[in-house]
């Protein structure tokens, strides 16, 4: 007759929010502790460069200035793929959508000649136009000839990467200064107006959450958003019930795109004030809207919340490298960290330990 | 320069950058065989190159610090495996993860190294006897190193293992129909840890060549994205180690010709062939018969559970 | 008193159970060596899963396997082969981009190293394929070779490693009549060569062609076994379909409206390109239920999707209520007004994430008012949901719980009042009560019978013979793709519809 205590795992047939939360939480918490031994090693306790960082990021008003200028692309692109990720539709592409977005608007605003007015909008337009070609594209290709879409968004953000590179060293060359490349400044009129004395173009920051709402509506409460949602979960009922998955899955990376693009639009047009090198417009905006969105489990809301946690650790890192000496690179292992408890967190969340006592 | 003193110096330096892109295609090869896609490759390389630099600098054994590499990169890939094969988790997040760790961890370590030089970086070998022969000569024997050689004659005793013995009908079959595998008795989870371990070796190989050897320094991000290319060049290769080879030296050379080749081809435009060239495969490989003749392997990315049938 | 001697397998009181269901029923099996053995039975009848308990892939909860006269432990695959019993399933286990060597030495450690001697392996498959005439290049990619060449493969591949036994599973289901023919030699061969084979099957002229022995199952039970030459196939169909007292259920008298589906020589491909129609042909009234009888994998799934537009019919026409719909795609058929309650009610019913209420608009949600314009209209469609969940008593938490939480019953309810409640004219129902318990089998099956009251044409697909006869006014039965006669149910003798079942044509009926 003896007394057991056995554990047993089976599957959890689905969490709920409030688990989901919990264990989100759990996650970025395991990361910020793993990354907070690196401090140490460093000889920086593990508390105080968290005050530091949060202190740089929310408590000053320079700080919090470029948390939000990070928050912008994080934002747009974000939302854009709780959309993409929602139709099942693996984008990760967005870096190289937004790099298309920021192409398109800068040739509208060195180029297209158009009067001053019109310069902004039509680079908007532009911008998303370019990010949602680029982004059918890997669509298309899935959708007609079945390519794997991790790849195709993979490589096309490479292109998109040497593309931009040749623009800005060849036909779009502008002054050279030590050794990089850009083109010419743009003038005023296609300038986005900041906030005051930051580097925050509030124009976007305010497209960007009213995309988020937007997109949040669209997804629970349209006949688009639900046929997307049943795409998403089951495609063979969504054949069942007629649904066309070649008309939801370009519409999905429509919007994917051209919301990276917008993103793009907006580091050039209102951060740089010229086309530059890639690595300098795109700090991986786009791979970190990955974990934006995946953190935010798909919800074109929670990325305002989610996307403002990277923001966050973004100038965390400039903090760090700042007041600390530590190298900016530590924000990727907390990327990474987080990343990686994410996915830990999901295998928690689809079984259920539970502990028994087994006579 | 003479224009055969040009092609010869061009060709032994794609084989020297070419080595570092090989090694990390014929391992990526093997794990995509075997049905894991390991998107984490760019991490594993530059954690390689960051710890054989390091084990060389600090041992002043430049040996040691190849092996440092490898190490490291088995390690990091074994995590991949976990998650990927073990935990089944999502493939794509779990490379891409480890791709961020690893650039990450390797920056904050890295930092406090750059800028010193290795004081015994791998020796250049030159076989005088064998360098005189006209024109493969000074290519093939001057100045190159034992890894260069070690990667070359990997390929056909790869190509020979994945193609001609029971290991490699294994691997294969794993990646293309895991549950025929596995109704036959094959430990599918194992052979796919051992692809993927082999995967990560070689990226660290890889990574710590260049640190130890191409270039004996150390930068941050000094792989430069080559884990991508190694990405795009395994679909290049149609998963063969045969036409790896000829993937990687090909696109040494065309890097390396790039300034060159400016007046006609613009070098950026040159560095994002290998992508476009992958998926322009991929779709050639998308019809019927090819996909089945030189697609990709049909499990690659899916876990495999033993299912009720 | 038990003899072994000459068994070659003795299968002694096995009981395999599944959540819900005895598949094995305390089965006891006699084969003797050196005879070829039919399995014969419906679906469920219990023949694949024996045969997968014998081949190690399931674990019985009772009974034991006795091999030459010596109990053993089937534990997996590898230790039937370990006692020389082979199977070939019904969908071969070969890697397509391989090589037929390649597949046949899969897995087998040759004992000399990782690397292969192919020389040897491939002078051995070559004496095998010589001696039984199972010629195939053996440098041949598996993609390029026909499904009969395939076939050989895996009979190859069970021959390269020496069984005694050999399981297969519907073999001849993919192969043309030439095929077949080829097999039944090859099988004669291997038998003379003193191989047994055991050979599930549900078609009639094989068992007699082919067989020296037949055990017939029905409902994981042994009906009997026979020696094949001292019985006919109107005895085997008998014992294969039962002759039980069929309880009929409370129906009211046949009220035929007007004709409302007219198909006409229906031709489809399946999804491996394969026939899977061969000129379909009959009438379908309102107020009436024809039930579609016949074994599964005769073409009912594909009849089913041609009519609900999820698949192209390669010839012929569909006709409703006179207006041409061949072809027409799912959304089309919908708007016709066209119920289609599928097989796989989870994988193409639901939609698993989203709520019942959402699930219970997946064909409505474009329209009003459940929808104005872009929008959808959450108060009608919770409205419609609460109307639903009483009418059809779905028991839910509430109408927002994920469907995938849902027990198959109320699954398919839920499926049930999405098609029906926008009073269908036609109703293709496939396995509408499979999986599920008594309760909501009586359900399901009463709402169906009201449709029928309604004025509804019911096309009614499955695989429960009972349910079948219970519930239709006629019977159709498929066999190949081919209609092998149409009878009125009251009259129908459920020999002659196992007959039919089983390959034999109805005698009298034109085509």
């Amino acid at each position: 007759m003896k007394m057991r205590v056995g554990f047993k795992v089976e599957r959890r047939p689905v969490a709920s929010g409030r688990v989901v939360f919990f264990v989100s939480l759990l996650a970025i918490f395991a990361a910020f502790v793993v990354a907070g031994i690196f401090f140490q090693i460093y000889g920086v306790s593990p508390i105080r460069a968290y005050q530091l960082i949060l202190r740089g990021s929310l408590g000053s008003r320079f700080g919090l200035a470029e948390t939000v200028r990070r928050v912008i692309p994080l934002l747009l692109c974000g939302v854009g793929l709780t959309i993409a990720f929602r139709a099942n539709f693996w984008n990760i592409g967005a870096e190289g959508q937004l790099l298309m977005g920021a192409v398109a608007a800068a040739g509208v605003a060195l180029f297209s000649g158009l009067p001053g007015p019109l310069l902004l909008p039509a680079m908007f337009i532009a911008g998303f136009m370019g990010g949602a070609a680029w982004g059918l594209i890997p669509a298309i290709l899935k959708v007609m000839l079945g390519l794997n879409d991790v790849i195709t968004t993979l490589m096309m953000n490479y292109i998109a990467i040497y593309f931009l590179e040749w623009l800005i060293h060849g036909p779009w060359k502008g002054p050279t200064a030590r050794g990089f490349a850009y083109t010419d400044t743009f003038q005023q009129a296609a300038r986005l107006p900041t906030f005051y004395n930051t580097r925050i173009h509030w124009p976007t920051l305010i497209l960007g959450l009213i995309l988020a709402v937007v997109m949040y509506v669209v997804v629970t409460r349209t006949r688009s958003g639900f046929e997307i949602r049943v795409v998403g979960d089951n495609p063979d009922a969504a054949r069942f019930a007629g649904i066309s998955q070649l008309k939801t899955t370009l519409l999905v990376m429509l919007i994917s795109g051209g919301f990276a693009g917008l993103a793009g639009v907006g580091e050039v047009a209102g951060i740089h004030l010229r086309l530059l090198g890639p690595n300098n417009i795109s700090m991986g905006y786009g791979y970190t809207a990955i974990i934006v969105a995946w953190l935010a489990r798909r919800n074109p809301l929670a990325v305002i919340v989610t996307a403002l946690l990277f923001g966050v650790i973004m100038t965390g890192g400039d903090v760090i490298k700042v007041s600390l000496g530590l190298p900016f690179q530590l924000i990727n292992v907390f990327n990474g960290l987080i990343l990686f408890f994410l996915i830990g967190s999901e295998i928690l969340l689809r079984y259920r330990i539970s502990f028994l006592l087994r006579r | 320069m003479g224009w055969e003193t040009w092609v010869i110096t061009t060709l032994s330096r794609s084989l020297a950058y070419g080595t570092p892109l090989l090694l990390g295609t014929l391992g990526e090869i093997y794990a995509e065989r075997s049905g894991v896609l390991n998107l984490g490759v760019e991490g594993m390389m530059i954690m390689g190159a960051y710890s054989a630099f390091t084990t060389a600098y600090i041992t002043g054994n430049p040996w040691l610090g190849i092996l440092a590499g490898a190490v490291v990169g088995g390690a990091f890939s074994l995590i991949h495996a976990f998650t990927s094969v073990t935990l089944k988790a999502n493939q794509v997040v779990s490379g891409l993860s480890l791709t961020m760790l690893g650039l990450g961890l390797s920056g904050v370590l890295g930092r406090g190294w750059e800028g010193k030089p290795l004081p015994v970086p791998l020796p250049k070998i030159t076989i005088s006897a064998l360098s005189n022969i006209p024109f493969l000569g000074p290519i093939l024997f001057k100045g190159q190193n034992l890894i260069v050689y070690l990667t070359i004659l990997l390929v056909p005793l790869l190509w020979y293992i994945l193609y001609r013995t029971r290991i490699g009908i294994t691997i294969r079959s794993v990646g293309e129909s895991p549950a025929t595998a596995d109704s036959l008795g094959i430990n599918v989870n194992r052979v796919r840890y051992m692809c993927v371990l082999l995967g990560g070796v070689l990226a660290g190989m890889a990574g710590g060549y260049l640190s130890v050897a191409y270039r004996p320094a150390w930068t941050e991000g000094m792989t430069a994205g080559m884990g991508w290319i190694v990405i795009a060049l395994t679909i290049f290769a149609f998963w063969n180690p045969a036409y790896g080879m000829l993937g990687a030296y090909l696109f040494a050379a065309l890097y390396h010709l790039s300034y060159r080749l400016q007046p006609w081809v613009s070098p950026e435009l040159l560095k994002a062939m290998p992508y476009a060239f992958a998926i322009i495969i991929l779709i050639f490989v998308s019809r019927g018969t090819l996909q089945k003749r030189m697609g990709a392997p049909a499990a690659l990315t899916l876990p495999y559970t033993r299912g009720e049938e | 008193m038990d003899n072994s001697e000459g068994y070659a397998i003795e299968l002694r009181g096995i009981v395999k159970r599944f959540p819900g269901v005895i598949a094995n029923n305390g089965i006891d099996l006699k084969v003797r060596r050196g005879e070829i053995h039919c399995l014969l039975g419906e679906n469920g009848a219990g023949k694949t899963t024996l045969m997968r308990v014998l081949y190690g892939l399931y674990h019985p909860e009772e009974g034991e396997i006795i091999l030459n006269g010596q109990p053993v432990q089937m534990n997996s695959p590898r230790a039937a082969l370990n006692h020389h019993i082979g199977m070939i399933h019904q969908h071969f286990r070969l890697v397509s981009t391989l090589s037929v060597e390649e597949n046949i030495v899969l897995g087998l450690d040759e004992g000399t190293g990782p690397f292969m001697n192919f020389r040897k392996a491939r002078a051995k498959i070559s004496a095998i394929a010589n001696e039984y005439g199972l010629s195939v290049d053996p440098q041949t990619k598996i993609w390029q070779l026909t499904v009969g060449q395939q076939q050989r493969v895996e009979i190859l591949k069970a021959l390269y490693r020496e069984v005694d036994i050999l399981i297969m599973d519907e073999p001849t289901s993919v192969l043309t009549p030439q095929e077949v023919d080829q097999l039944f030699t090859t099988l004669r061969t291997l038998v003379d060569d003193g191989l047994t084979i055991i050979f599930i099957t549900h078609k009639l002229d094989e068992v007699m062609q082919v067989s020296n022995r037949v055990t017939v199952l029905r409902k994981g039970k042994v009906v009997s076994t026979l020696l094949t030459n001292e019985t006919d196939k109107p005895t085997l169909a008998r014992l294969m379909v039962g002759r039980e007292v069929v309880f009929r259920l409370e129906k009211s008298p046949k009220e035929l409206k007007e004709k409302l589906l007219d198909v006409n020589d229906l031709h489809a491909l399946n999804d491996r390109g394969l026939p899977a129609l061969r000129g379909v042909s009959f009438d379908l009234f309102g107020g009436e239920i024809l039930g579609v009888a016949g074994v599964s994998g005769n073409g009912q799934y594909e009849l089913a999707e041609v009519l609900t537009g999820l698949r192209k019919a390669t010839k012929g026409k569909v006709l409703l209520a006179k207006k041409e719909v061949t072809n027409c795609s799912a959304r089309e058929m919908n708007n016709l007004n066209v119920a289609h309650i599928p097989a796989e009610r989870i994988r193409m019913g639901i939609v698993p994430a989203m709520s019942i209420r959402e699930n219970l608009i997946l064909k409505k949600y474009r329209y009003s008012p459940f929808s104005h314009g872009e929008f959808l209209n959450y108060k009608e469609i919770e409205e419609n949901a609460r109307r639903a969940m009483s009418d059809y008593q779905i028991a839910a938490p509430s109408c927002e719980t994920p469907a995938k939480l849902l027990s198959g019953g109320n699954v398919q309810k839920v499926v049930l009042a999405r098609e029906l409640s926008e009073n269908p004219c036609l109703i293709v129902a496939v396995h509408p009560t499979y999986g599920l318990d008594i309760g909501a089998t009586e359900q399901v099956r009463q709402i169906l019978l009201a449709q029928r009251e309604r004025g509804a044409a019911t096309l009614l697909i499955s695989e429960d013979l009972e349910e079948i006869m219970t519930m239709s006014d006629r019977i159709l039965v498929l066999f190949n793709g081919e209609v092998m006669g149409i009878l009125e149910a009251e009259s129908a003798d459920i020999e002659e519809i196992g007959l039919m079942m089983a390959g034999t044509r109805h005698k009298g009926e034109k085509l």
